[in-house]
């Protein structure tokens, strides 16, 4: 019983660490398959989530706040890829990689003026911030609502990818622009559905990440960012199960090496794996070898 | 016979290089025309144009009457003209049927019937249904890309080179499914380099040099014509 008690919390927390980085993680291994774009500005919209959420509740009930947060980020997700990539469409790779880094640095930034540079608290969700007991392990009830919520959208995701027409063109689109458009495709409109739903899903991991850590700052995103960008890359960058099953290990892994005592760490652990990771198997666990692109 | 598809003067550039220098040519409603020529003489950019994917400043590409230079893919695709490319470029990520699918992806009506009729010319595609495009034979991914273009019904289908390493027996069979697709009302207008094949089966021919027309006529004609037969058929006057 020992064993469970000690160990137990640090399961759970890496658990619903781990969901909250797989939610960040789709988008960006959904804009990757389609753009091979590493969108660096997803984390800064992950944090503007966390911002919109700390002014809105504070002007309104939590059940108007939420849906405006997830509306206001996809919009954000959206014109971030209207006004900073595709008027790049056709330019080098690099081009769009550095006008990425431009937009998550004017995000961060934008943040800094807004909020002068003062932590803001972030508002606390009645339901999924109560404190819940587990098999004798308090915690609150977001860690378990978070792998559930985040397997019930990667389901759902990847039913629609799979089913839809929108879905199949996605899939058309990640392989083959040109004959896209042959068949009709918009691939304007394609792209903006990844940034839509990437977003989307961003501003979910917000909720639930913000509702575990209390603050946000305006360089919040860079951590979570960089840990949900290494499942995506550890799981094979443009594999949407991949970037999951990365998530979780990583967010588990991470947490048992708090419980080793190794807090200080566990960071440098999760890069650590990322290099290892890199040089057993370049591809991921599902990425796609590169022998099959011509 | 009214000519579906008319271009005048079409002209394309690619960063300052002239690829088509001022093309014009008919496709009459209900034939096989064809675009023979060597590597780089401007033929896949002249489909390309016509599909939309590349602009030509100068042309007027007028389709049944009506103008569609300057206009989007989807636009053109719905408007009836279809494109197979070159290289056949089916999507090897998606099932035979689900590139069929994306091929019919600007309509809104039932596909049932077109999946029937599309089985019925490439019975091999209906066996391959679930399988991933990618792991079909070239030929079979020739029948697909051909499979996937009509399921957009188009009234003008464009073939970019659908012989291209592919076996013999497997172009003749191809070239068998052009002429049934022709003689069930699709107009066809077709670029190869095989020029023995495509001067069999066209009814008008055009021959592209580097981005002028340099001969138009009947295909049966130009099959006959010395000058073809030494450029593009292989045949010299002294081996005869």
């Amino acid at each position: 019983m020992d064993f469970i008690a000690k160990y137990l919390p640090y399961l759970l927390a890496g658990i619903s660490v781990g969901g909250q980085y797989a939610l960040i993680a789709i988008g960006y291994t959904m804009v990757y398959g389609i753009l091979r774009l590493i969108n660096f500005a997803h984390a800064d919209i992950f944090m503007v989530a966390g911002f919109i959420m700390v002014y809105a509740s504070a002007s309104m009930p939590i059940y108007l706040s939420i849906p405006l947060v997830i509306v206001l980020t996809v919009v954000l997700g959206f014109v971030v890829e209207r006004v900073a990539y595709k008027p790049l469409r056709s330019a080098p790779r690099m081009s769009v990689m550095i006008s990425a880094i431009g937009v998550s640095y004017l995000l961060q930034n934008t943040a800094w003026y807004v909020t002068g540079g003062l932590a803001k608290v972030y508002p606390t969700i009645p339901w999924i911030s109560d404190t819940v007991t587990f098999m004798g392990c308090t915690t609150k009830r977001v860690t378990f609502i978070t792998p559930v919520l985040t397997i019930l959208l990667v389901v759902i995701l990847v039913l629609l990818i799979k089913y839809t027409k929108i879905g199949i063109a996605m899939r058309a689109v990640s392989k083959d622009f040109e004959t896209s458009q042959l068949m009709g495709i918009k691939i304007n409109t394609v792209i903006s559905m990844t940034f839509i739903i990437g977003s989307f899903l961003a501003a979910v991991g917000s909720l639930l990440y913000f509702s575990n850590y209390a603050t946000v700052t305006p360089t919040i995103g860079a951590m979570p960012g960089l840990k949900a960008f290494v499942a995506a890359v550890f799981g094979g960058i443009g594999s949407i199960p991949g970037a999951v099953i990365g998530a979780f290990i990583i967010g588990i892994c991470e947490n048992f090496i708090k419980a080793a005592g190794l807090t200080t760490f566990s960071d440098a652990f999760t890069f650590a794996l990322l290099i290892v990771v890199l040089i057993v198997k370049p591809n991921g666990i599902f990425g796609e070898s590169t022998s099959e692109k011509v | 016979m009214s000519n579906i598809l008319e271009i005048r003067d079409l002209t394309v550039s690619y960063g300052g290089i002239e690829a088509v220098k001022g093309i014009s040519l008919d496709v009459p409603e209900g034939e096989i025309v064809t675009l023979i020529g060597a590597n780089g003489a401007g033929k896949s950019t002249t489909l390309k144009t016509i599909a939309g994917l590349v602009k030509s400043k100068t042309a007027s590409i007028k389709f049944m009457g009506n103008e569609i230079s300057g206009m989007t893919p989807d636009k053109i695709v719905t408007s009836g003209i279809t494109l197979v490319p070159e290289g056949r470029r089916v999507f090897p990520n998606l099932t035979v049927k689900e590139n069929l699918r994306i091929g019919a992806y600007l309509r809104k009506d039932s596909l049932e019937a077109d999946f029937e009729y599309v089985y019925g010319l490439f019975p091999r595609l209906k066996e391959r249904e679930w399988q991933l495009a990618g792991t079909l034979s070239g030929g079979e991914q020739q029948m697909l890309a051909v499979a996937r273009a009509l399921m957009s019904k188009p009234k003008l289908i464009m073939m970019d080179e659908p012989s291209l390493g592919l076996a013999p027996l497997v172009v003749k069979s191809i070239f068998d499914i052009i002429k049934t697709i022709n003689e069930q009302g699709i107009t066809v207008l077709l670029i190869e380099q095989n020029a023995n094949m495509a001067l069999q089966a066209a009814n008008t021919a055009y021959v592209l040099e580097t981005g002028r027309i340099t001969m138009t006529g009947a295909g049966s004609e130009l099959l006959r014509d010395e000058r073809i037969k030494e450029a593009y058929l292989g045949k010299s006057k002294k081996e005869k």
